[in-house]
């Protein structure tokens, strides 16, 4: 596996432990939470104590046990959505890069419009109109991210579909659909895999970030970012009510975007590099050596 | 394809062609980039206006609740425009706002006010946010170019590695961490700000400048650690072409070199990551409005996206869409001027 040679860079070992560590906590943190993460169990806002080690939260919930349970909605939303941002990036770049038709433009233009409106704005649209869930928070994200992922397949797509082996296809007669899965997306992972982390990296960031404004995550479930925003007024009472779980999702958005940073670096891929957080999303490519 | 335009290129900025100088490309190019930018917003305001009223009557029995009175909700719907057909509602939504009238806040009215204008209910944010980007534009453009530039001549060195380790971690952090993780150093541990950003309506916020300073900070910590990573790799790929190579062959002196052939063609694409920076702006002031309880449009965004306020909605998103597309252009525009090289491309 020449993607794991990242581990013999020093950045990729310590992106790699950080991340590792914070999945370990999301993941099995529940097993070892002293009490229940919805239990009110103490006087709001109180400090660290022998029972409660990060003392308790704004309404006497124990901030330890929501910081072992709130990793694991934070992990899966975000993953979920990236996952399906690639499905829906790679459909739809695929067949408008593919296809010599009125489908290219067509499909490219939306995915000029879904790029022309702040990320962010397009989901406090959403929100407000059909109200909040995980499901719209995992589709609404998705839909955010992947016109990056098409532009790629596209570009990429458009390259590859007039090497000799995908016209060898075409030539055998073979049904589009199995062009695209068999010849044009295993030759096209390249680009992709360098986009990985940096998409994971937006993912996480976006679904905090909405969860932390009110629209994603609801109380009275146990989430880092939601834990950031409901600790706000008693900070200056326990700051650790706030500060480990913002120590919790710095650490998941550090190490994911450092181990997707050293796993391009390893394999010699340029860096798509976009500009924003939860601004807009456009692309800046960087060779690999200069990264 | 997918790229703006790599940072540099085998062409110093030294000599445009005589054609290049035409105004003939420019002007054409900006009639299309207009044009361009006009089709964008109608279909912008199309998406605002379908995601906010694509379910009927929601505005009413958000407010009233689910088991609200079918006829008190008729009557606000009604009375707030819901019952014409979507058609008609789009064109006199549009045509009203072209006319500078945003409608009535639907909460307001399903209240029982009879009238509640949108536009004195943001207009004091929108400004107080104007004030919070434009005071981070001032203080991203020359750090940013100092810090990337130097780190780019450094590159490799330790002071390079400080830097681009500094700058991943800032940019993996999302904003509301940061501002967090300022108010527990400076506010709770030390006392020396205060954590929201509190000043009457109305009040100028560069009056209190003690308010603006954390906001500000957060901002600039995720914004300057992209400017300046993207400052430095075109520093580094500007040191490595033949003209660089070339000067100092000819025993241009260091100095020399580097103020006349660096950092002109360093400089030239930093106008397109500035323009790129300020788009960010647009989804991070609404996140640092909320984290310090800034007055600004941002956080009256989320207020009324959270109280399902669909027109007050509707008109926050076409003002910032509006503004984020002008941007857009007007950044096009700026890097035409002043990058010559990439006038025949587009």
């Amino acid at each position: 596996m020449r993607g794991l040679r990242f581990l013999g860079t020093g950045r990729g070992r310590v992106g790699f432990a950080i991340l590792a560590f914070v999945v370990a906590v999301a993941l099995f943190g529940p097993f070892f939470a002293p009490h229940d993460p919805a239990d009110i169990l103490g006087a709001p806002g109180s400090g660290p104590s022998s029972s409660f080690p990060l003392g308790t939260d704004y309404l006497g919930h124990d901030v330890l046990s929501r910081v072992l349970w709130g990793g694991r909605s934070v992990l899966w939303l975000s993953l979920a959505a990236t996952a399906l941002s690639f499905v829906l990036g790679m459909a739809v770049g695929g067949v408008a890069g593919y296809s010599r038709s009125f489908v290219d433009p067509i499909l490219m233009r939306l995915v000029d419009v879904v790029l022309s409106f702040p990320p962010l704005l397009l989901f406090i649209l959403v929100v407000t109109s059909v109200g909040t869930s995980s499901l719209i928070l995992i589709l609404s994200i998705a839909v955010i991210l992947s016109p990056g992922i098409a532009r790629i397949v596209y570009s990429a797509t458009r390259e590859v579909s007039v090497r000799g082996y995908t016209e060898a296809a075409v030539t055998r007669g073979e049904g589009a659909s199995a062009i695209l899965l068999r010849e044009i997306f295993p030759n096209i992972l390249g680009p992709l895999i360098a986009n990985l982390g940096l998409t994971v990296t937006f993912s996480v960031l976006l679904v905090a970030s909405v969860t932390f404004l009110g629209l994603g995550v609801q109380p009275p479930n146990a989430n880092w970012a939601l834990m950031i925003s409901e600790n706000r007024d008693i900070l200056s009472i326990n700051v650790w009510s706030t500060l480990a779980p913002a120590a919790m999702i710095a650490l998941l958005t550090v190490g994911v975007n450092t181990v997707g940073d050293a796993v391009s670096h390893a394999l010699g891929l340029p860096q798509r590099r976009a500009i924003t957080t939860v601004g807009g999303i456009e692309e800046l490519i960087t060779p690999a050596e200069l990264v | 394809m997918s790229a703006t335009a790599p940072a540099g290129s085998e062409v110093p900025v030294e000599a445009p062609s005589p054609e290049a100088r035409a105004p003939h490309p420019l002007r054409r190019f900006l009639i299309r980039r207009v044009a361009q930018g006009l089709v964008t917003l109608l279909v912008a305001s199309v998406v605002v206006f379908l995601a906010t009223s694509a379910i009927p009557g929601s505005p009413a029995t958000a407010i009233l609740g689910r088991n609200a009175n079918p006829q008190a909700v008729a009557e606000i719907n009604h009375h707030l425009g819901f019952d014409k057909p979507i058609v008609d509602r789009y064109l006199s939504w549009l045509g009203d706002a072209l006319r500078g009238n945003l409608g009535n806040s639907s909460v307001d009215i399903a209240q029982g006010a009879t009238s509640a204008p949108i536009w004195p209910i943001i207009r004091s944010p929108l400004a107080d946010t104007t004030t919070l980007a434009l005071v981070t534009v001032i203080l991203l453009i020359p750090l940013s170019l100092v810090l990337g530039v130097w780190s780019g001549l450094k590159a490799g060195r330790w002071q390079d590695h400080v830097i681009s380790t500094v700058t991943l971690v800032l940019i993996s952090m999302p904003e509301f961490v940061i501002g967090s993780l300022l108010i527990a150093i400076l506010f709770v541990a030390s006392h020396l700000l205060p954590p929201v950003s509190l000043i009457s309506p109305g009040v100028f916020p560069l009056l209190h400048p003690n308010i603006l300073v954390m906001p500000v900070l957060t901002l600039l910590a995720v914004s300057v650690a992209w400017t300046v990573r993207l400052v430095r790799v075109g520093t580094i790929e500007v040191l490595r072409t033949d003209y660089v190579q070339m000067a100092r062959l000819h025993g241009i002196r260091e100095r020399k070199v580097l103020r006349r052939y660096v950092l002109r063609n360093a400089l030239a694409p930093s106008v397109q990551i500035f323009a790129l920076s300020i788009q960010y702006l647009f989804g991070g002031v609404i996140i640092t409005e909320t984290v310090f309880n800034y007055p600004g449009i941002g956080s009256q965004l989320v207020n009324a996206a959270t109280s399902h306020d669909n027109t007050e909605v509707q008109a926050i998103t076409l003002i910032l869409a509006t503004i984020y597309i002008l941007i857009n252009i007007v950044a096009d525009l700026l890097v035409m001027v002043l990058v010559p090289k990439l006038r025949s491309s587009s």
